[in-house]
C-alpha cells in the first residue's frame, strides 16, 4: 500500500496546491518528486511536531498538505498539533500512516499503533479510511486531496485477497436474510471475518471508511446483533454504533486489538492471533457471543 | 513599509484601560506594547482591508496570553470595533483570553497553548513560497519562556538549516523563562544559521531596525529585552 500512496501522492503534485511533509519516513520513496518539487516535497527531518505545525502553516496558505509518517508518530506524538495547528485553526490536512496496529510487530511497542484510529475520533468531522486492499488506496487518496477537510488515511501490509472499491458506504459481501447477526468488518480483518463466519448465518458487511461510519446502511442492515471487526483497539466504533442504534434493543460486540503492550515480537500473524483477529480467534468470540442470543430469537 | 499612521500611546492606554475593565494584568501585556505598536505602525504590510489578501504580511501572535495589548492594538487599527474591547472575556464576546482567528478579524492564528506559533509560521512561509510569493514576510512573536517549549527548537533547528528567508521570529524577552537562557536567547538562533538582533524592547527605533534588519536569504530572529524593573 505504501508503494501505491507514494505513486498516487506523487501523481498528484501536478496540482500546485498539493504539498506533501514527510518527517524522514519515506523521504527517499519521495525523492524523485522532491526533486521535480523542491517546494512542494517538504522533508522536515526528524521532527513531527514540525511536521504538523508546517501542515498547518501550509492550509493557511491555501496549499493542501498530505503529511506522511508511522502511525504513531504522525498520530500519538503531534496529537496537540493535530488538534491545534489544524482543527482549531479551521484548516485541514490529509494525514497518511503506515505501520497499522503491528505490521512491523519484531520492532516492539514503540512502532505499534492500535489508538490512532480512537484518537483521531476525539475530533470532530474527520474521514478516516482504512483501505483492505492496495488498489483502494489511489481513488480514496484522490478523493481525500481533492477535498478541503481533515482526513487520515490508514494503511498497512496487513490486507484482503481482493480489492473492494467504492466501500465507504456499508457493502454488503454475504446475506443471511433478514435479522441475521451483521458483522461488520472493517479494511485488513476483512478476509478473516469471512472465514471466520463462512459456517454461520452471519450476514458480513465490509467498509474501508469507519468514519464518517455509515450509520444509515447499519440501521437498514442490523437485527439485534452486531458484531464489529476493526483492525485497530477494540471498540473504537462501539460509540457510533450505540448512537445509531439508540432506539432499538439490540447487542454488540466490538472486536479488535487489545489494549495490553504484550511485550512480544514475532509477525504481524503472530500478533493477529494473539488479539483473537485471526479467522479462528475471530469464530471463538463470535460464537461466544451468539450463543448468548435468548431461544426466541 | 509605514502602512498606518502612528498609534498614539495615550489612545492605546485607553483602548487598553477599556479591556483591562479593572483586572490587574501582568508584565507580559505591556512588554509586549511596543513591539506591536512598531510592527502594526510601521513594519507589516497589512490593514484592515487587506485582511484575506494572499499577498498580506503575516503576523502570528504564539505567545497568545499576551493578548489585551494585542486586541487594544486591532481596535486603534480598526480592525475590530473598540466596542468589542468593553466584554473581553465575557459569555457574548469574540475576545477570549486568548485570541481565536476564525473570531477576531486581523488575526492570523488561534493560540494559548506554547509553542505553536513558529511551526505555524515555518509552514506559512514555506506555502507563500510556494505559491512564488516572495513578499509578503511572516512574522512570529513569542516569550522567552515560551522558548521552552521543545516544538520551537523543532522550528528553529529545520528554518535555519534550510534558510527560510521569509521567516522573522520576534521574541519577547521578559526573563520570564524558569532557568534563563544563558548566554541569550539569540544565540539558540544564530547557532542554527539565523540572523539576529538584539535590542532594547522599548525602544521604537531600535525595534525598527532590528525588525526590518533580515538580509532576504536566512531566517532573522529581533529579542525584543523587556525587565520588569524599567
Amino acid at each position: 500500500m505504501r508503494e501505491t500512496f507514494v505513486t498516487t501522492a506523487t501523481a498528484l503534485l501536478d496540482d500546485p496546491r498539493t504539498t506533501i511533509v514527510l518527517a524522514d519516513i519515506s523521504a527517499a520513496a519521495f525523492a524523485p518528486a522532491a526533486l521535480r518539487h523542491p517546494d512542494r516535497v517538504i522533508n522536515v527531518g526528524i521532527r513531527e511536531q514540525l511536521m504538523v505545525g508546517v501542515a498547518g502553516g501550509l492550509a493557511l496558505t491555501g496549499q493542501r498538505p498530505i503529511v506522511h509518517s508511522y502511525a504513531p508518530f504522525l498520530v500519538e506524538r503531534a496529537y496537540e498539533q493535530i488538534k491545534l495547528d489544524l482543527d482549531h485553526q479551521g484548516v485541514g490536512a490529509v494525514l497518511v500512516s503506515v505501520g497499522a496496529s503491528y505490521d512491523r510487530a519484531a520492532a516492539g511497542r514503540t512502532h505499534l499503533s492500535p489508538a490512532d484510529v480512537a484518537l483521531i475520533d476525539t475530533l470532530r468531522d474527520w474521514t478516516v479510511h482504512v483501505p483492505g486492499h492496495r488498489d483502494e488506496v489511489p481513488g480514496l487518496l484522490r478523493a481525500m486531496v481533492c477535498g478541503r477537510d481533515s482526513a487520515y488515511l490508514r494503511l498497512s501490509t496487513q490486507g484482503n485477497a481482493r480489492p473492494y472499491p467504492h466501500a465507504g458506504d456499508l457493502r454488503v459481501l454475504r446475506d443471511a436474510g433478514p435479522g441475521a447477526p451483521l458483522l461488520v468488518a472493517v479494511g485488513p480483518l476483512l478476509d478473516a471475518a469471512l472465514a471466520a463466519v463462512a459456517e454461520l448465518p452471519v450476514t458480513v458487511a465490509y467498509t474501508h471508511r469507519p468514519r464518517p461510519f455509515d450509520t444509515a446502511g447499519l440501521r437498514a442492515l442490523a437485527g439485534t446483533e452486531v458484531i464489529l471487526v476493526e483492525p485497530y483497539l477494540a471498540g473504537t466504533s462501539a460509540r457510533v454504533v450505540g448512537d445509531a442504534l439508540a432506539d432499538r434493543p439490540h447487542r454488540l460486540r466490538t472486536l479488535g486489538v487489545g489494549r495490553d503492550d504484550l511485550r512480544r515480537y514475532g509477525s504481524a500473524e503472530d500478533h493477529s492471533r494473539w488479539h483473537g483477529l485471526d479467522a479462528a480467534g475471530l469464530r471463538r468470540s463470535i460464537d461466544e457471543f451468539l450463543a448468548a442470543v435468548p431461544a426466541s430469537a | 513599509m509605514t502602512t498606518t499612521t502612528a498609534t498614539d500611546p495615550a489612545a492605546l492606554g485607553e483602548l487598553l484601560d477599556r479591556t483591562r475593565a479593572g483586572r490587574e494584568f501582568g508584565a507580559n501585556v505591556y512588554s509586549t506594547l511596543d513591539v506591536l505598536q512598531v510592527l502594526y505602525d510601521r513594519v507589516l504590510r497589512i490593514t484592515p482591508e487587506t485582511i484575506d489578501d494572499p499577498d498580506r504580511d503575516r503576523f502570528l501572535l504564539s505567545k497568545g496570553h499576551a493578548v489585551a495589548g494585542y486586541y487594544a492594538l486591532l481596535a486603534a487599527k480598526g480592525f475590530i470595533p473598540v466596542a468589542w474591547l468593553d466584554d473581553q472575556g465575557g459569555p457574548e464576546s469574540r475576545l477570549g483570553d486568548h485570541p481565536d482567528r476564525l473570531l477576531v478579524p486581523g488575526v492570523e492564528i488561534g493560540s494559548g497553548s506554547l509553542g505553536h506559533g513558529l511551526g505555524l509560521g515555518v509552514g506559512t512561509a514555506l506555502g507563500l513560497r510556494a505559491q512564488g510569493r516572495l513578499t509578503p514576510r511572516v512574522y512570529v512573536l513569542l516569550g522567552d519562556a515560551e522558548l521552552d517549549e521543545g516544538s520551537n527548537h523543532e522550528a528553529i533547528a529545520y528554518a535555519g538549516a534550510t534558510g527560510l528567508a521569509g521567516l522573522t521570529g520576534i521574541v519577547l524577552d521578559n526573563r520570564s523563562a524558569s532557568h534563563g537562557w544563558p548566554g541569550g536567547a539569540a544565540s539558540r538562533f544564530t547557532v542554527n544559521g539565523w540572523t539576529a538582533a538584539t535590542v532594547d524592547g522599548r525602544d521604537h527605533e531600535a525595534l525598527h531596525t532590528a525588525l526590518t534588519g533580515h538580509d532576504n536569504h536566512r531566517p532573522h530572529v529581533v529579542v525584543a529585552v523587556v525587565t520588569d524593573e524599567e
